[in-house]
């Protein structure tokens, strides 16, 4: 593996097995009283979060946290000009704390790439501006394999399993997307058939370069889908015209009950969150038995979990003997 | 090899140089005499005794360069580049004279701050610097800045170009045009529709989608192109287009050529040579507008210069201080500079590909530019009685990769680790050297 994990194409199929299947041990600890593993002791991890996000920035912290890291959350709110430190500036910093990884989230595309070319330790990107938010990926690709492939398998759940043959929706705002480049390429990498729907204006001109196939009729794609992933849409996109209402778009692309009755039995809906009740997915999706949007949050931990122990090379694993 | 027995007041004899001339193979040999500002004699028995000698042999002598887009930043940000720094690096890249855009800070668009960076160039001395007056007052777009005063000026301003923003108004700009036609003036467009790139970060295509940056359209320039060359068709007024970055673009002018219309064009030595594959690592010094474009709009761009679609290479030199490089990519200025690199680029991306031979580089970097820019004096065939601008370049100098130190006060180059051929030996302006040896006089 890489020394960062800044997107979903840095990972061979053989690396994002290997998180997927050491995020399934993992997952076991949670299951426990006692929900720590010593692994990364003495190590620190620096959430360097430029955007409010307490959903990912938890998730991040909890997950070092149960690998007994140090954890620093670092919150620079707003860009880095606004903040009046450029972020080389901040990197040199947290280079001289001496940060083992730094996890950050920040507004502009390319940050994390950026922010690798400063500092020593490792970089996880957890979240870019409108690029890519890899973890997201990972933990999506770990929910979908534990709830469609573990039947398949024959023996030891789904690990070593890939998405082989799976038929994936990703629906939305893939333009403005970092979830949705990061799906495409993670879930696409692990074997899955990935299909965009969306309306043309929310999906980049060029979209037919992405190894997926894109479709502007959500309707003639719901039958044939194992997954249905809804990205969030914001109002304000409606300002820029790229769909004339929020009412057409729910109605053109929105998830409702009746969308959802088209879908195979077997079939989950998923949300990155946070949703917009009521536009793109109704509220009697999203409590549904389908619905994994509280799965893949529980699932974010293991997999971040996952990704730090590997990207940071935690000794003490799995000597500590995590049940199997 | 200088004789300095008996000088005569700074004669210069450069001996065993090769002028090129379209259409000769192999040309010969000759030598050039310089002496009270201009090129007393050319030939192969040309001597002079007491002169100073440079020998050439292996060099070809080009009518010293002429630069139609140049950023010196001064007056307002000295802390990037200032009009000596700036014409320092122009004269090591073979520049005999450059035009400063009109966007410092204050904006160049009174007689007052033209005719401030015309004497500054005066002061500097390494090449003459023809100030570019704004269009617009503030470079706002909303009301004509004081064109006929500025042309009336010391500074004898003929080229007006809002440069990093276009005239996006039609009706503005059709008066523009048509206003500067009672001097003789060109208003060079920088054509950018401004609401086809709000927020647009790099070209809109592959890159820009797998980056998740937001895309900057070929239909946004070519767009502004097309209306403009229809109005300057239709007002019978000179335009000309900056930094033609896209195969569409070159089409757009390949056709107003073609019927006539009073249009000329240039392209820059980064769209001749890089592409917007070098923006996968989010490096903002690979960041410029019009933005780096595809390999297609670079053979296209190349096929048009060779044919005279596109009248000349201008470098659009744009310094930036390290901070405004060393950020994220949407934070990070736009530009990139060129000067010191502009002829070895050209040679590597046009005459190394057997695209347009010496002569033809002669025209696209000096002869075209300077007729473009209605600047007396300057890109004037190399011949007995023209005035002494002399580029002597080695394009048999061995290729090596740039370093980003120079005599620009700023090192955003897109080419530095990339290797360029040739060398510029020497430049001379008004018969005197500002280069000598790769080093300012």
């Amino acid at each position: 593996m890489k020394r960062h994990l800044i997107s979903a194409a840095d990972l061979t199929r053989g690396d994002a097995l290997l998180i997927l299947d050491t995020a399934e041990e993992l997952a076991h600890l949670a299951d426990r009283p006692i929900k720590k593993l010593p692994t990364l002791r003495g190590r620190t991890v620096v959430n360097l979060f430029y955007e409010d996000s307490t959903r990912t920035r938890i998730s991040f912290e909890a997950a070092a946290k149960r690998l007994s890291a140090d954890v620093i959350n670092f919150s620079a709110k707003g860009s880095s000009v606004g903040k009046g430190e450029s972020l080389k500036d901040t990197a040199l910093t947290l280079e001289a704390m001496g940060a083992d990884a730094v996890v950050i989230r920040h507004g502009a595309s390319g940050a994390a790439h950026r922010l690798a070319g400063w500092v020593r330790g490792s970089v996880l990107n957890a979240g870019d501006g409108t690029h890519e938010h890899p973890t997201q990926a990972l933990l999506d690709a770990f929910t979908i394999r534990r709830r469609l492939m573990a039947r398949r398998a024959s023996t030891a759940g789904a690990r070593g399993a890939g998405l082989d043959g799976l038929r994936v929706t990703i629906v939305g705002d893939v333009l403005h997307s970092r979830v949705a480049r990061s799906n495409v390429l993670l879930l696409s990498t692990l074997g899955a058939e990935v299909t965009l729907a969306a309306p043309p204006t929310l999906l980049p001109l060029a979209v037919g370069s992405w190894p997926c196939a894109v479709s502007y009729d959500l309707d003639s794609e719901l039958p044939k889908s194992d997954v249905v992933m809804m990205l969030r849409v914001q109002q304000e996109r409606m300002t820029a015209a790229y769909f004339p209402s929020v009412r057409e778009y729910s109605r053109r692309y929105g998830l409702d009950a009746a969308r959802m009755a088209r879908l195979p039995g077997h079939a989950i809906v998923m949300h990155p969150g946070p949703m917009n009740r009521g536009v793109e997915i109704a509220a009697e999706v999203a409590d549904s038995v389908r619905s994994t949007i509280v799965e893949q949050v529980a699932n974010g931990v293991t997999t971040r979990m996952a990704v730090l122990y590997l990207l940071l090379g935690g000794t003490e694993f799995p000597a500590t003997g995590v049940a199997q | 090899m200088t004789n300095n027995a008996v000088t005569d007041n700074g004669s210069w004899l450069i001996r065993g140089v090769t002028i090129p001339a379209s259409g000769r193979q192999g040309e010969e040999q000759t030598s050039i005499l310089l002496g009270s500002g201009s090129i007393t004699a050319i030939g192969p028995d040309v001597d002079h005794p007491g002169a100073r000698i440079l020998d050439a042999g292996g060099l070809i002598a080009l009518p010293g360069l002429v630069d139609l887009h140049t950023h010196l930043r001064e007056p307002g940000r000295e802390d990037a580049e200032t009009v000596e720094t700036g014409t320092a690096a122009a004269a090591l890249g073979g520049y005999a004279a450059v035009h400063a855009m009109a966007n410092t800070d204050p904006v160049a668009d009174t007689a007052g701050v033209v005719e401030q960076v015309w004497r500054l160039g005066r002061t500097a001395g390494h090449c003459d610097v023809q100030p570019v007056g704004a269009v617009t007052v503030g470079l706002n777009g909303t009301r004509l800045a004081e064109l006929g005063t500025m042309a009336d000026s010391a500074a004898r301003v003929r080229v007006f170009s809002d440069d990093g923003r276009c005239v996006s108004d039609p009706l503005l700009m059709r008066r523009a045009l048509e206003y500067v036609k009672a001097f003789d003036g060109v208003i060079a467009q920088h054509a950018q529709d401004p609401r086809l790139t709000e927020g647009a970060q790099l070209n809109e295509g592959e890159m820009s989608a797998r980056l998740g940056l937001a895309g900057w359209p070929a239909v946004a320039e070519e767009a502004v192109i097309a209306r403009d060359c229809l109005l300057a068709a239709h007002v019978g007024s000179a335009l000309h287009v900056c930094h033609v970055s896209t195969a569409g673009s070159a089409e757009i002018i390949r056709w107003a050529k073609s019927k006539g219309w009073p249009v000329t064009a240039e392209v820059t030595p980064h769209h001749l040579l890089l592409t917007d594959e070098l923006t996968a690592g989010y490096d903002p010094v690979f960041k410029v507008n019009p933005p780096l474009r595809t390999e297609a709009d670079v053979a296209e761009l190349r096929r048009a210069l060779a044919d005279g679609t596109i009248d000349c290479v201008a470098t659009d030199h744009a310094p930036h201080p390290v901070e405004a490089k060393e950020t994220e990519w949407a934070e990070a200025a736009f530009g990139m500079t060129g000067l010191e690199t502009a002829l070895r680029v050209v040679q590597r991306a046009m005459v190394d590909t057997g695209l347009l031979d010496w002569a033809g580089v002669a025209d696209r970097m000096s002869v075209g530019p300077a007729r473009i820019g209605r600047l007396a004096g300057h890109g004037i065939p190399l011949a007995p009685g023209a005035p002494g601008h002399v580029t002597l370049y080695d394009p048999a100098a061995p290729a090596e990769a740039v370093t980003p130190a120079g005599a620009s006060k700023s090192r955003n180059t897109p080419f530095a680790g990339i290797e360029l051929p040739g060398r510029v030996v020497a430049t001379f302006l008004r018969g005197v050297p500002t280069v000598l040896d790769g080093k300012l006089a």
